[in-house]
């Protein structure tokens, strides 16, 4: 085979892309590139052991397989604009790549408060940049600090916060517990005990209108009029997809890149996309399309994605079964793990304890239609495991628009 | 083919245990163990286990 695929993006979708590329037999060229300096590095500790300065910065690292040895790595450059009728992509350079594959990769950014004040002092949690940034702060003597926005990387970093013994650290979310859009009432609930029991406070139920300061953070305003006094803020709001350089091609990208069930995009054979930029359907459910930004997506999706598109560039555009991945995620908090298999968030309307109880180990399960399609434990590893144990079940259940 | 896995940065989450139930499996505390030098005819689940691990804990060396 000759020709080359370009990867746009260089974490672990486009690492991941470009290595099952070569498992799939795709042997002509393969550039990847990423606007970071780095080669691809796992996200997930920036949040926790990195954060909380238990594991080093260089342990992130990926391996790259043997495979993919002679992959083109074009890093600390991005794309900035794609011709997809030409086959050709424009990087920040002003270089132009052609392709005869290209793999969307590109990801996410942390979505910014744009509320007024000062800008110093707020930090997010995406890139090794960040984590150093923010640990840097958080180990200074007494700091205060101010969480907004309650989900998974706002409640992981309040919690290494806690565990670093900083002064005080105070969660802000408009919702009235914790993660409750993932996990639902019961276990949210059940969150926001164990994180008040460890230090953690909460402003729940209320915005922020604003910043106070004049060179740098020193207090958050929330829309309920109280002031939160901050030496750092973490602003965990939710991302947005990084899809401008698709834009001009005719593209659904309301909401990341919409694909199709072989997540091939734009009806374009020679284009796929990976990672949690990728907006897919899932045949295990009801086949309506959305972003999955838990950690297993990249390596599924870059799986499915590569055998899809050697498939086309080799000629032989095989019948592959649509993409139907089984969704986990995980979150360690305090001492404490999240850990989940299925889709809960679409069974939250029937929420069943199926062992434990809230206050210790507990394993809950999502039913929709009274079937169960998700299980969460919250606890000990022995909770964790629990939950395991109905992955096999989850599996093997028939899709939902069955 | 030999699998290590760094046991620093193991955190027991148990993926490895799903994509390659051959070579991985938990003890009765939670606790990871696996063999060290599973058969070639086992590259491919040891590869998509090294993949899925969270920590990125598992090497395979030739």
């Amino acid at each position: 085979m000759t020709g080359r695929v370009v990867v746009a993006g260089a974490s672990m979708g486009g690492l991941r892309a470009a290595e099952q590329l070569r498992t799939a037999g795709w042997t002509g060229a393969i550039t990847v590139v990423g606007d970071e300096p780095h080669m691809p590095y796992n996200r997930p500790p920036l949040s926790k052991e990195v954060l909380a300065g238990k594991a080093p910065f260089a342990s992130l690292a990926f391996t790259p397989k043997a495979a993919a040895a002679d992959v083109e790595w074009r890093l600390g450059t991005k794309a900035v604009a794609a011709r997809l009728a030409e086959r050709t992509v424009v990087l920040d350079d002003g270089s132009q790549l052609p392709y005869d594959g290209l793999v969307v990769a590109t990801g996410m950014r942390p979505r910014r408060l744009r509320c007024p004040g000062p800008l110093a002092g707020r930090h997010t949690v995406r890139t090794l940049a960040d984590a150093q940034g923010l640990r840097d702060e958080l180990t200074r003597p007494g700091v205060r600090v101010v969480v907004v926005g309650a989900g998974f990387i706002g409640c992981e970093v309040a919690a290494t916060a806690a565990g670093l013994g900083v002064r005080e650290v105070t969660v802000v979310d408009p919702l009235a517990l914790p993660m409750v859009g993932p996990l639902g009432e019961l276990l949210a609930r059940a969150l926001l005990k164990r994180h008040e029991e460890r230090g953690v406070r909460f402003a729940l139920g209320t915005g922020v209108a604003g910043f106070e300061g004049e060179e740098r953070v020193t207090g958050v305003v929330l829309s309920d009029g109280r002031v939160l006094p901050a030496d750092v803020v973490v602003e965990s709001v939710g991302s947005v997809a990084n899809t401008e350089w698709l834009d001009g091609n005719g593209l659904d990208l309301a909401d990341g890149v919409l694909t199709d069930g072989q997540l091939r995009v734009g009806g374009r054979p020679e284009v796929v996309a990976v990672g949690d930029v990728a907006r897919f359907p899932n045949a295990r459910y009801d086949g309506v399309s959305r972003r999955v930004e838990h950690w297993s997506i990249p390596t599924d999706t870059a799986k499915h994605a590569a055998r899809t598109l050697a498939a086309h560039l080799g000629g032989s555009d095989v019948d592959l079964a649509p993409f139907a991945p089984l969704p986990t995620f995980w979150s360690d908090q305090h001492d404490f793990r999240l850990q989940s298999f299925g889709a809960p968030a679409l069974g939250l309307g029937d929420v069943r304890v199926l062992d434990g109880d809230p206050d210790g180990d507990v394993l809950v399960g999502y039913h929709a239609d009274g079937r169960l399609v998700g299980v969460v434990a919250l606890g000990g590893q022995s909770a964790a495991m629990g939950a395991a144990r109905y992955r096999a079940q989850l599996l093997k259940q028939p899709a939902l628009t069955a | 083919m030999k699998v290590v896995v760094d046991m620093n940065k193991c955190q027991d989450h148990g993926q490895c245990v799903f994509a390659a139930p051959d070579v991985f499996s938990m003890d009765d505390d939670g606790r990871l163990v696996y063999v060290s030098d599973p058969d070639d005819a086992l590259r491919d689940e040891v590869e998509e286990a090294a993949d899925v691990c969270p920590l990125q804990a598992i090497r395979i060396e030739g």
